[in-house]
């Protein structure tokens, strides 16, 4: 079959000889993709800031599909259904998941006990094929997927696996209250779905801060908010300071994770040098603008070994930081609700649809935000079988 | 003062999920009857392991699934199974796991010609769509490393 390869940081393939995956386990469905994203995490793993992203794995963790197998202890599902599978790969059944944090199964992952697996995010995340391919092995297929309603548009639903839950998680742990000042730091897809999700918390003020001056336009008529170019604000957490008064938001929401731009020291010693996981300039900033007894909501992607943060300040200033991988799952019915209402619109953020065959392309211009790039969606040629 | 807007109606859905008792959501922690008890919850039937799959050392085995592509092979693989001795609190794990996937790189590129497979790194990297939509940033960078290789020849020849 036809299935994206990773070859090393900065290199994919499209490759026609990759295996059929097979169903192991007597929970296993085999769907075949019909659509499939490229997320800004899946940038970490492309450019090779993940540790054990092993040469030949196939990445894609944003898929919706058919049904085409399933293994004999399923039984929510069938052959022929169309399903919206969520990136987290959970049990239902570990304490975790019983507290519906699917996004921290203890069942799925055997390489790394701090995050539940994951399809296509190296082996650190379980080391599963993902979903950039014609076909994908999806464990525990009574837990995760589900079934697409009817009148749901399958570019919303392949939307709704990762980036719109986790944008509105990131708004959701921010704990906003009417009123609140939320200020987001990164307009890639996932911080304009928070910027779109705090205001249903009923947010009084929304910023964004990022240094693309596209994504900036897209995002403040996206989510009709503010957006600042950090470049050309000098000190961006001085601007949040004077804009809120001297006292700081209420909550900031670190939407970018280990690969943000704006300091030459984070750049150097976290992007090129690997020195830590990744810059942290995005979380620098959050703690530092938001008020103190403020609230950090973090849902960028972060590497497992550690951060130059001022972590100081956290302590002083009392604030309160809350993480973690979303939790689709728990979230899709009210996030289903809220695309049937009109209150968001996933797929107005794509911006590009590719054949899987030029998945080079497709992740080279999103890597270097090229053509204005916010979103895109990888079609196999299964789509239209 | 706080510059806040108290006109919210051309915003659709604007505090919808504002009542905090609410929300499908946070805080996210439900406390159950099985928590602080350990692994005690009904296991889902294990997946057999028909090949080799490191283990991370803060669990006792594996858990009932798992992803079976590219076990660990060769001089990466050594490094990788070195790794997966130390816990993931220790740079002894992390480390040596991203030395191991430089090395996979290169033992990549030797299979795919152990295999006649000449990889295309024009698509590969994808430098069609950087002619396309990025052609002065890719003469800049063209002529950026003919520069550098121009400079290397350079002290070479100096220093012979």
């Amino acid at each position: 079959m036809l299935a994206m390869n990773y070859r090393g940081p900065y290199r994919v393939r499209a490759d026609r000889n990759k295996p059929m995956p097979v169903i192991e386990h007597s929970g296993d469905a085999i769907v075949r993709v019909t659509r499939s994203c490229i997320c800004g995490s899946d940038l970490h793993l492309y450019h090779g800031m993940v540790p054990d992203t092993r040469i030949g794995t196939t990445f894609g963790h944003e898929f919706i599909g058919v049904v085409e197998e399933i293994g004999a202890d399923v039984r929510n599902l069938k052959v022929g259904d169309n399903v919206l599978v969520p990136f987290n790969i959970s049990c239902g059944k570990c304490v975790f998941c019983e507290q519906q944090l699917f996004g921290n199964c203890h069942e799925s992952n055997p390489e790394a006990t701090a995050v539940g697996g994951i399809f296509g995010y190296s082996h650190t995340a379980g080391g599963y094929d993902g979903g950039q391919a014609e076909y994908v092995r999806v464990p525990y297929a009574d837990i995760g997927p589900m079934v697409i309603p009817d009148d749901l548009d399958h570019d919303d639903a392949v939307l709704l696996t990762d980036v719109v839950p986790t944008g509105y998680q990131a708004a959701e742990m921010g704990g906003i209250k009417p009123g609140d000042t939320v200020v987001i730091f990164g307009a890639g897809p996932i911080g304009i779905m928070a910027a779109k999700a705090s205001w249903l918390f009923g947010a009084g003020r929304v910023i964004v801060i990022d240094h693309l001056e596209y994504r900036l336009e897209f995002v403040k008529n996206y989510a009709q908010c503010e957006a600042y170019n950090f470049r050309s604000l000098e000190d961006p957490v001085l601007f949040i300071k004077k804009t809120t008064d001297w006292i700081g938001a209420d909550v900031c929401i670190d939407a970018v994770g280990c690969e943000a731009a704006g300091s030459a020291l984070q750049t150097i010693t976290g992007r090129k040098l690997m020195l830590q996981a990744g810059s942290a300039t995005a979380l620098h900033w959050a703690i530092n603008s938001v008020k103190k007894g403020g609230v950090v909501s973090i849902v960028g992607v972060y590497g497992p070994t550690g951060n130059l943060v001022p972590i100081g300040n956290v302590v002083n200033k009392g604030i309160t930081i809350r993480a973690n991988q979303a939790s689709v799952k728990r979230l899709l019915p009210r996030l289903i609700e809220h695309v049937r209402q009109g209150h968001i619109d996933p797929k107005a953020i794509v911006t590009h649809r590719v054949p899987l065959e030029e998945v080079g392309d497709a992740y080279h211009i999103f890597s270097a935000k090229l053509d204005n790039c916010i979103k895109t969606i990888l079609i196999p040629p299964s789509a239209n079988k | 003062m706080k510059k806040t807007q108290s006109d919210f109606s051309h915003i659709k859905g604007w505090g919808v999920d504002a009542d905090p008792l609410d929300v499908p959501a946070y805080p996210m922690k439900k406390r159950t009857e099985n928590d602080n008890k350990g692994m005690i919850w009904e296991r889902p039937p294990q997946q057999p392991a028909l090949t080799e799959i490191l283990h991370s050392n803060e669990r006792p085995s594996l858990p009932a699934v798992f992803g079976t592509p590219n076990p660990p092979t060769g001089l990466s693989g050594k490094i990788r199974r070195f790794a997966f001795k130390y816990s993931e609190s220790s740079f002894a794990h992390w480390l040596p796991l991203l030395l191991a996937d430089r090395i996979n790189m290169f033992e990549g590129i030797a299979e795919d010609f152990q295999k006649g497979h000449v990889p295309d790194l024009v698509s590969e990297f994808g430098i069609k769509s950087e002619l396309k939509y990025n052609p002065q940033g890719f003469a800049r960078k063209v002529v950026t490393c003919l520069a550098i290789g121009a400079l290397f020849v350079l002290l070479a020849k100096r220093k012979k």
